[in-house]
């Protein structure tokens, strides 16, 4: 696995219960879109990131499918309300079959 | 005598980068005629037909977007769909759509009641000027869309 790959999740502490949040999320990656030539003319395979999942406590709160028009290193930016504290998991899954994940503890005031 | 072969030199130079400056132009501009086709506006219709029955209607979603778009590698796009995110009346699918671009997919986002609010952020990529198409699909089955130009100076998606 590709070392330079790392996720970062931005997820807000101190909401009242029942408030809505803004969660930020990136991960590093070329999204190679299989459009490029390298320098002898041949095309570079496409290798990008094409979904991404959030759970919270193993259930689903926010789902994406990309494709190669999502820029490299993927900004996603979504809501939720924050109605209980508990695990944000995040999994990006890549064209290869592997999936970086990262997770963040959601804690309210 | 120094000066003027120096400047005879300088001339022939500049002659020369000249000549390599068109020549790279040329180069530029046939690959870019070479460039693999890029979606019509009909596929990108197509594309959009898939995601659920019946005419989508404006209105009721934003997409906020650059008018010009300096670099199409990364374009910012915040889409905002007005709804009361409840178990009853909530957005389940947003997807966006690209008719400019090679493949006109951009990305599909799905929402639940817990979201609260159906907003999302991303950057894509436009290989030109070109129109952004979003449509939500509401739970109770209704399409609402929303377009926009935007106008960009130097192509993403390689080449």
């Amino acid at each position: 696995m590709a070392d330079y790959i790392k996720p970062r999740v931005k997820v807000p502490t101190g909401a009242k219960p029942g408030e809505i949040i803004e969660i930020k999320t990136l991960i590093s990656h070329p999204m190679e879109s299989g459009q490029r030539k390298d320098t002898n003319g041949k095309i570079i395979p496409r290798k990008i990131i094409n979904s991404f999942v959030c759970t919270l406590d193993g259930k689903q709160v926010f789902r994406a499918e990309l494709e190669p028009a999502i820029s490299a290193n993927p900004y996603l930016s979504f809501c939720l309300r924050a109605e209980r504290s508990g695990t944000l998991a995040f999994a990006w899954t890549d064209d290869d079959g592997t999936v970086y994940k990262t997770e963040e503890k959601l804690t309210l005031a | 005598m120094p000066a003027y072969f120096a400047e005879r030199a300088m001339a022939s130079r500049r002659r020369i980068l000249v000549t390599a400056a068109a020549g790279g132009f040329a180069a530029v501009a046939e690959t870019l005629l070479a460039r693999a086709a890029l979606a019509t506006p009909a596929q990108a219709a197509a594309l959009l037909a898939q995601l659920g029955k019946g005419k989508p209607r404006e209105g009721r979603v934003n997409l906020t977007a650059p008018a010009i778009a300096e670099n199409g590698n990364t374009v910012p796009l915040t889409i905002d769909v007005e709804s009361p995110m409840t178990p009853k009346d909530y957005v389940k699918v947003v997807r966006i759509v690209a008719d400019g671009n090679p493949n006109p997919g951009v990305a599909t986002f799905h929402f639940s009641p817990v979201n609260g609010r159906a907003q999302v952020q991303l950057r894509c990529r436009l290989a030109q000027s070109e129109k952004l198409i979003v449509v939500a699909e509401m739970s109770d089955g209704s399409l609402w869309t929303t377009a926009r130009a935007v106008k960009v100076t130097i192509g993403g998606c390689g080449g």
